[in-house]
């Protein structure tokens, strides 16, 4: 080992930040080569802080690191974007949020992803355009399923392999995907998928993201695809995704506010 | 002596515990074992602690307990500005002194004591206690929201001050209320965002710069 500690720099999205201590935080970072790591970075909550205001959740930064005992301390820090359109968009802010939440809970520490990184940086730059804000986080979570080994099928029964017919089929998360009228009885947590459902879902798996922008989606068909795709992750990762709830509650409050004016 | 330690088995806390404890009196192990409990104290804080208090003089000692005891009997939230205090409501919201149509927002009651020290602010506060976290699970109901609400439809108040932290959290907090309470016709003003005092430019991030920039202000001849 030299005498200085080992320095290094490298891209990263920041995911999280937990506090540590009196002044320091805690950082959790996706990059592009060493995937999900934890960095340490000391003082940041300070106003004199030189760091912090560059350590912000869903920035995209170049750190430089200082390898330590445990997690590694970020020495330096410069913003490649703060997606600040995003940022001052709560509804926006919100799906960003979830998506940086999502890739923290699915992928595992220290195996890198560069698809993974492209995917989360490209949803949140959509985001920040502010275009389509829930395709594109549906699309970010089918991508993301498919990169961490959890692809739905959608392509046969998962039950009897056949090919679907082009009916009312259902949507089992716990089989692992679609499944036919036969194989569904006895089936638990299923929910009916539309023939228009399902190719949504098959777009969302298979088409490019501008495929997909160009779709319009009627609402109920948005809800369709939107509760499969939920309660298929909240079955994979066994728990729910926290942000998902402010998603929510900021639907049925603006919902609210549509009716009283 | 061994057996003392069957109570200290059960959570992981305590498993580590008894790693670092030699044989110890059972009141003495009973005390570290309160004081790791606290944040930011570790299993040697915890001892060294407990020792310093066991050589203590006996009237300090009972003072402190003194102390423990009646912060948490006779300290009360607010039920107007859910500030910690000994009086409800607290000397804040019953001054006369002070202006009643304009609230200051902030997350924790120590960002009263910052305010207050400023001496530039003479109005009246609401403590959130805590901010919107989504990935944490901290959402709206789990803050003084409605209280904050309640308070607005006296009418009395003409401005609320967003004065919640800078950062992520704080942020949504911010436009989470200013969507609630802009509508009612309250002025909602946010504290600025801009360079710190005593910083360097240089260093500013770009959000910090470009708020720093939109906010700029005349310089007086």
């Amino acid at each position: 080992m030299p005498l200085s500690a080992r320095l290094y720099k490298t891209e990263a999205l920041i995911l999280r930040q937990r506090k540590l201590g009196e002044a320091d935080r805690i950082l959790t970072l996706y990059t592009p080569t060493l995937g999900k790591i934890d960095a340490k970075a000391k003082g940041v909550r300070k106003t004199t802080t030189r760091l912090g205001g560059h350590l912000q959740p869903l920035n995209r930064v170049v750190v430089q690191m200082a390898q330590g005992h445990g997690a590694d301390v970020v020495t330096g820090v410069e913003t490649l974007d703060s997606f600040r359109h995003m940022r001052e968009d709560l509804d926006l802010l919100s799906r960003g949020l979830y998506a940086a939440e999502l890739t923290d809970r699915i992928t595992p520490e220290h195996v890198h992803s560069f698809p993974t990184y492209r995917l989360l940086f490209d949803t949140l730059r959509r985001l920040d355009e502010g275009a389509g804000g829930d395709t594109a986080l549906r699309f970010f979570e089918m991508r993301l399923l498919d990169q961490s080994g959890f692809r739905p099928e959608l392509e046969r029964c998962v039950g009897c392999s056949r090919e679907l017919e082009p009916v009312d089929n259902f949507f089992a998360p716990v089989a692992g995907g679609s499944v036919c009228r036969g194989c569904v009885p006895g089936l638990a947590g299923r929910r009916a998928l539309t023939p228009n459902g399902l190719k949504l879902l098959r777009l969302m798996q298979r088409g490019s993201y501008n495929d997909l922008a160009r779709v319009k989606v009627p609402i109920d068909l948005a809800d369709e695809v939107e509760r499969h795709l939920r309660s298929y992750i909240i079955t994979v990762l066994e728990r729910d995704v926290n942000a998902a709830a402010f998603i929510e509650r900021l639907r049925r409050d603006g919902a609210r506010a549509a009716v009283e004016v | 002596m061994h057996c003392s330690y069957v109570s200290l088995q059960g959570s992981d806390a305590r498993m580590a515990m008894q790693e670092h404890i030699p044989i110890t009196a059972a009141p003495l192990a009973r005390l570290i074992e309160e004081f790791y409990k606290l944040p930011g104290i570790g299993p040697k804080s915890a001892q060294r602690l407990a020792y310093y208090l066991l050589r203590m003089p006996g009237a300090e000692a009972r003072s402190l307990a003194q102390a423990i005891l009646e912060v948490k009997e006779r300290v009360v939230l607010c039920s107007s500005c859910q500030n910690v205090t000994e009086s409800d409501p607290c000397r804040i919201c019953s001054s006369l002194e002070r202006e009643r149509t304009v609230i200051c927002v902030v997350e924790e009651p120590l960002d009263i004591l910052a305010i207050e020290r400023s001496g530039s602010y003479r109005g009246q506060y609401h403590v959130l206690h805590g901010a919107i976290s989504p990935m944490d699970g901290i959402g709206p109901e789990d803050l003084k929201i409605a209280e904050l609400l309640t308070r607005m439809r006296s009418g009395e108040v003409t401005e609320v001050i967003l004065a919640t932290n800078p950062n992520l959290e704080g942020e949504a907090t911010s436009m989470y209320l200013s969507r609630l309470i802009s509508p009612l016709g309250v002025r909602v003003t946010r504290l600025a965002r801009g360079l710190p005092v005593g910083g360097d430019l240089e260093y500013a991030d770009d959000v910090t710069l470009a708020r720093a920039l939109e906010g700029r202000q005349e310089m007086d001849g």
